[in-house]
């Protein structure tokens, strides 16, 4: 048993900080992320004997998402914002940030803060695709991984990738952007 | 996508957008990649989709990014882990506390998880797992590939397009075959037939040395008009079906096996099917049989 927790200690924990990034741009919470990663590592922990090998953060990633769509499901059950659909599906993209805040003091931080305005762009993309941008770029995992993480094709992995780079794209090119905020076509609500 | 356009930006091919991303992700199997790279140099749309794409990329891979856990939470999961060892019971999990409906046990919150929970968990998802972190060269397939088939094909188109461009047609030049075929000694554990074809139209450039399927392999470079013939030799007459003579064709290039004197020929080139079946039996009727 204690040889089990020492190898546990060698093989998971030192992916803490990957589990805690992935929870934390999941459920954009820290309070929360926290707790989905308390309860993953012990779900881990429980399960080791059936880990087989292998690339351990992917391993550990794999339960940390399965925490958090529980969190989310419950979240929801309870009367909360859906937080993501249970099959991972949200294919509306979420508001722009930027068409909201563009004007406020917040927004004016953001763009002295480059880290944080990127953080909170991906954090605006809607739940599959910041995960598969998360998954291949902060996790540094495969395609296959990344597959084999949120069960679905690698085809699907690909295009979510892409889509998601695609909507960062734009919104970054929009904040880089010369023109004044809240000005260009489809804008137009953001002085009402 | 409901954003406005912005600066124009130029779109990348549609049929290049996705494979720019198993670019970017260094995804793409050798061939692929080199194609996808030859595109970028002659289509700007696709050069500059590209070179946003990276730095937006490195935008997103800037210190303060990532998160660090907290040290309360790395210090409880310490303390749940000592007494996990020490065989007591360890306290329940936060999220089920949490987030359970009230009345209804907390392990049976959401179906979604007992179910996925149970594939990852489970001796089968952790082999699965392991099965794939083990898979290290994974290639995307381009749409009308079919799985399956030997990567041989791929990997000759690749070395034919490598060689030319990288400018690395030839390690030595010489259309005189009793230059090339003494440079091959000592280089290769075999001797590649070197034969002179000018008469028939086809001139010996050279040869160099190619690395295919896993082994050093001879290849020699001849040309007809504009076109240049990979010719690629190694020891051996394994051939998928037996056969000893079949044909392909890979993104436009010709490809044409045969074996002769314990030898496997690979012919590679862009010229048609035709005249490079007329190369292949030029080349086998002076080489020795």
């Amino acid at each position: 048993m204690a040889d089990a927790a020492a190898r546990f200690n060698d093989t998971v924990m030192p992916h803490l900080d990957a589990a805690y990034t992935f929870a934390r741009y999941l459920a954009r919470d820290r309070d929360c992320a926290e707790d989905i990663v308390h309860d993953a590592v012990l779900r881990a922990l429980r399960s080791f004997e059936d880990y087989r090998g292998g690339d351990a953060r992917a391993w550990l990633l794999a339960i940390v998402r399965n925490c958090f769509l529980t969190w989310a499901a419950a979240r929801s059950k309870a009367g909360g914002a859906p937080a993501v659909r249970a099959d991972g599906g949200t294919d509306e993209p979420a508001g722009d940030p930027w068409d909201r805040e563009a004007v406020t003091p917040e927004a004016a931080l953001l763009r002295r803060d480059e880290a944080a305005a990127v953080r909170t762009l991906i954090e605006t993309l809607p739940e599959p695709f910041r995960e598969a941008l998360v998954l291949r770029e902060m996790e540094d995992l495969s395609y296959r991984q990344i597959a084999e993480i949120t069960g679905v094709p690698i085809g699907t992995v690909m295009s979510r990738l892409a889509r998601a780079r695609t909507m960062f794209g734009a919104s970054w090119q929009r904040l880089l952007g010369t023109d004044a905020p809240g000005s260009g076509p489809g804008r137009e609500h953001a002085f009402r | 996508m409901t954003t406005a356009p912005h600066a124009p930006r130029q779109e990348p091919c549609p049929d290049q957008a996705l494979l720019l991303h198993g670019l970017l992700d260094g995804e793409l199997d050798a061939s692929n990649a080199l194609r996808v790279e030859a595109h970028l140099e002659g289509c700007c749309a696709c050069a500059e989709a590209y070179a946003r794409l990276r730095a937006e990329r490195q935008q997103r891979r800037q210190p303060g990014l990532r998160h660090r856990a907290p040290d309360a939470l790395r210090e409880r999961l310490a303390a749940a882990i000592a007494a996990e060892a020490a065989g007591a019971p360890a306290a329940p999990a936060p999220l089920a506390a949490r987030t359970a409906p009230p009345g209804r046990p907390p392990r049976e919150g959401g179906s979604v998880r007992s179910g996925v929970l149970r594939r990852i968990g489970g001796a089968r998802g952790g082999l699965a797992l392991a099965l794939a972190a083990c898979l290290a060269v994974f290639a995307v397939l381009p749409r009308g590939l079919e799985p399956g088939e030997p990567p041989l094909p791929d990997e000759l188109v690749s070395g034919h397009v490598r060689s030319l461009l990288a400018a690395h047609l030839t390690d030595v030049t010489n259309s005189d075959q009793h230059g090339v075929k003494p440079w091959f000694a000592g280089r290769l554990d075999f001797a590649p037939p070197v034969v002179d074809l000018a008469d028939r139209g086809f001139s010996l450039v050279g040869g160099r040395l190619d690395y295919i399927n896993g082994r050093v392999v001879a290849a020699l470079v001849y040309r007809r008009r504009d076109h240049v013939i990979n010719l690629f030799i190694w020891p051996g007459t394994a051939a998928p079906g037996g056969l000893r003579r079949d044909r392909t064709s890979r993104e436009g290039y010709s490809l044409l096996r045969w074996v002769q004197a314990g030898l496997t020929f690979w012919a590679v080139s862009d010229l048609n099917p035709t005249e490079l079946s007329e190369f292949e039996q030029d080349f086998a009727a002076r080489a020795p049989a």
